[in-house]
């Protein structure tokens, strides 16, 4: 069990090639991960979540900045001596061998007695659902299979504090994903023990995480519970990271209590322009698709958009709405409706957003 | 025919009844007769391949053959792992290690054989000389055994790069992750190479073990030049003997013993398949 902490961390793979002009894949990372807490680092391809799990395992060593572990200065060591356990993208195996050695192989490295090593490996599959297959080829088993033997060989050490899982359920099967996603948090409760998920997809992020971190370009946007994700997006980015679709991010300007868009306005109420305490400036305007109002009939207060694309989801629909205003820069927005509504491309609809929902940001920032 | 590929395969299964099967088919009669040049071929059946198989100088082919194959086997296979693991695996020196190591596999059979006959000439050869200068004393011409083992040399010479690079390939396709992994797992080195590359090699040996198991059994130009196939039989290997008779007219006795050499050569290859596909597949290792 462990508390893990990033120092000041700033990672650029251009130091070690020795060039002038640096990139950094991490920069000014500062995170603390709580002891026995399920997390998730959450953020688009190539964001440097995967060289942030690296610096954790310490498969790599930073440019600048520190690791600790329980308090422990741990930058310089081996990814061995920091007792981490690591799943990869895909499932990484010994497939010259059979479940039992797979799980057996770093207690045998450890030259554990024999007795000692059944005895673990045995609760370790139980554990994992893997009891039946000891004894079976790992060239037998399926994707998902594959993938719990990786996560078993980390845990199968008594001295492991932390598991961190790099996109593990990139390669399973989706028939399986959503299984072998529920039956890893269950592990991670189980052993109560500190687990770092890295994904670029926000659904497994938001059910495995207890706390999410949101990274964009080697940067933390911002971390919080999947909730406060979803419901208080500090950034547009992460409001339209978060949720599928994302939230709408429409440009607008404040002057006085009311909020010009492209094309129509929406008065606010005056406790929330006191809030905010900015007149006259540029701004955008935040809301979620699902927390839209689709009306058919027009009535006061509402706004008329125009339907372009129908997207049947299964259990609702994605409206993309246009409104046009004469310009090329057409006006677009999405809202979910019931699957059991009939629109049609061209339909004129009639919108109401709802001022509980409206989030206001300013240069990046929520501020309302 | 209803399945259409059959047509883009004709031309194919022509050439190779041209090439290929006639011949043998050819060879096969000719097994069966005694035959002298320009004289009438007697139906003899199976005596041909009665008299190979009691003749003593097939035998001792067929054994230095096979003595041959193990040795190549034994020296040029785990040589080639340990070469490709030593190679850089980026950066500046791979080219020119990968082209020095390809120029012998660039070299033509029988211009490895002369410029080996040239090496152990006994007046101007240079291994000669280095013998000669070390206090020791080295003939091809005289000694059967460094005869056969300077065939073995100049083989391990010549073909121990098509190993390297076909394990060199093997290597760069093993992602990272699985060395990462035992790291993690606290593997040491030799149990890294036992359990990781090893087994991840399976494909690339398995194509290396045959290629140099069958190639093998086909060298020809090179005792030719080098030995001539002595002294004595010393490095009269297989094809080289069959070749022997086949040019002093015994042909019937020349195809009998080329289609028993065939068939060594399919069973032995079938047999090292079998072999190395079974090998580590799962199972209990410790």
């Amino acid at each position: 069990m462990a508390r893990i902490e990033l120092k000041d961390v700033s990672h650029s793979f251009e130091i070690a090639e020795g060039k002038e002009k640096l990139e950094w894949a991490v920069k000014d990372m500062n995170i603390v991960w709580e002891d026995g807490t399920a997390n998730a680092l959450l953020g688009p391809s190539g964001c440097g979540k995967t060289t942030m799990l690296n610096i954790v395992s310490g498969l790599l060593t930073p440019s600048k900045g520190k690791v600790y572990i329980d308090g422990k200065d741990v930058t310089e060591l081996s990814t061995r001596e920091r007792h981490i356990a690591q799943v990869f993208q895909f499932p990484v195996i010994y497939d010259s061998m059979n479940v039992y050695n797979n799980l057996a192989f770093p207690l045998v490295n450890m030259k554990l007695p024999k007795l000692k090593i059944k005895e673990k490996v045995r609760k370790i599959a139980k554990i994992l659902g893997l009891i039946d297959y000891l004894d079976t080829p790992t060239s037998k088993l399926n994707s998902a299979e594959k993938q719990k033997i990786s996560l078993g060989r980390g845990i199968v050490r008594d001295d492991t504090l932390a598991i961190l899982l790099d996109e593990p359920l990139t390669v399973i099967d989706p028939k399986m994903r959503g299984k072998l996603r529920r039956q890893l948090k269950i592990i991670q409760r189980e052993l109560n023990i500190t687990a770092i998920y890295v994904t670029h997809d926000q659904h497994e992020a938001l059910t495995f995480a207890d706390k999410v971190a949101v990274v964009k370009a080697g940067r933390l946007v911002q971390i919080g519970s999947p909730h406060e994700l979803y419901s208080n997006p500090e950034s547009p980015f992460v409001g339209y990271f978060i949720g599928s679709p994302g939230m709408n991010i429409l440009d607008a300007k404040l002057k006085g209590q009311t909020l010009s868009l492209n094309g129509f306005k929406i008065e606010l109420s005056k406790s929330i322009t006191d809030k905010i305490g900015i007149e006259n400036s540029e701004c955008q305007l935040g809301i979620r698709p699902e927390e839209i109002i689709t009306n058919r009939e027009k009535t006061t207060g509402t706004i008329p958009f125009e339907v372009a694309i129908i997207e049947n989801m299964g259990s609702y629909k994605i409206l993309t709405l246009v409104r046009k205003n004469g310009s090329d820069r057409n006006l677009r927005i999405k809202t979910r409706v019931d699957i059991i509504t009939s629109y049609f491309k061209g339909d004129m609809v009639y919108l109401e957003f709802p001022e509980e929902y409206l989030k206001i940001f300013k240069d990046n920032h929520k501020i309302y | 025919m209803k399945n259409r590929a059959w047509y883009f395969i004709i031309p194919m299964i022509v050439l190779m009844s041209i090439g290929a099967f006639l011949p043998l088919m050819v060879v096969v009669n000719y097994s069966q007769n005694y035959i002298f040049a320009g004289s009438a071929a007697t139906y003899v059946g199976l005596a041909n391949f009665v008299e190979v198989l009691h003749d003593s100088q097939f035998r001792g082919a067929v054994s230095r053959q096979f003595i041959f194959t193990f040795m190549i086997l034994l020296i040029e296979i785990p040589l080639g792992i340990i070469v490709a693991l030593a190679l850089p695996k980026k950066g500046f020196w791979v080219a020119p290690c990968l082209v020095l190591l390809g120029i012998p596999l660039l070299i033509p059979y029988n211009v490895v054989g002369i410029i080996w006959r040239l090496f152990t000439q006994s007046d101007i050869g240079v291994i000669p000389k280095i013998f000669e200068v070390l206090g020791g004393y080295y003939n091809v011409t005289l000694d059967s055994f460094d005869a056969s083992s300077t065939i073995l040399l100049l083989d391990v010479w010549h073909w121990t790069p098509l190993v390297v690079l076909l394990v060199y390939a093997g290597l760069q396709a093993i992602p990272d992750a699985y060395y990462q992994a035992a790291a993690i797992d606290g593997a040491s080195s030799w149990r890294t190479f036992r359990f990781v590359t090893l087994p991840k090699l399976r494909s690339v040996l398995t194509l290396g073990i045959l290629l140099r198991l069958m190639d093998s059994f086909k060298i020809y130009s090179e005792p030719l030049l080098l030995t001539g196939g002595g002294p004595g039989t010393a490095t009269t290997y297989l094809s080289l003997f069959v070749a022997r008779k086949a040019e002093s007219y015994e042909l019937g006795y020349a195809s009998a013993a080329s289609l028993i050499y065939f068939f060594i050569v399919l069973v032995m290859s079938y047999i090292a398949f079998q072999i190395i596909t079974r090998i580590g597949k799962g199972g209990k290792v410790e």
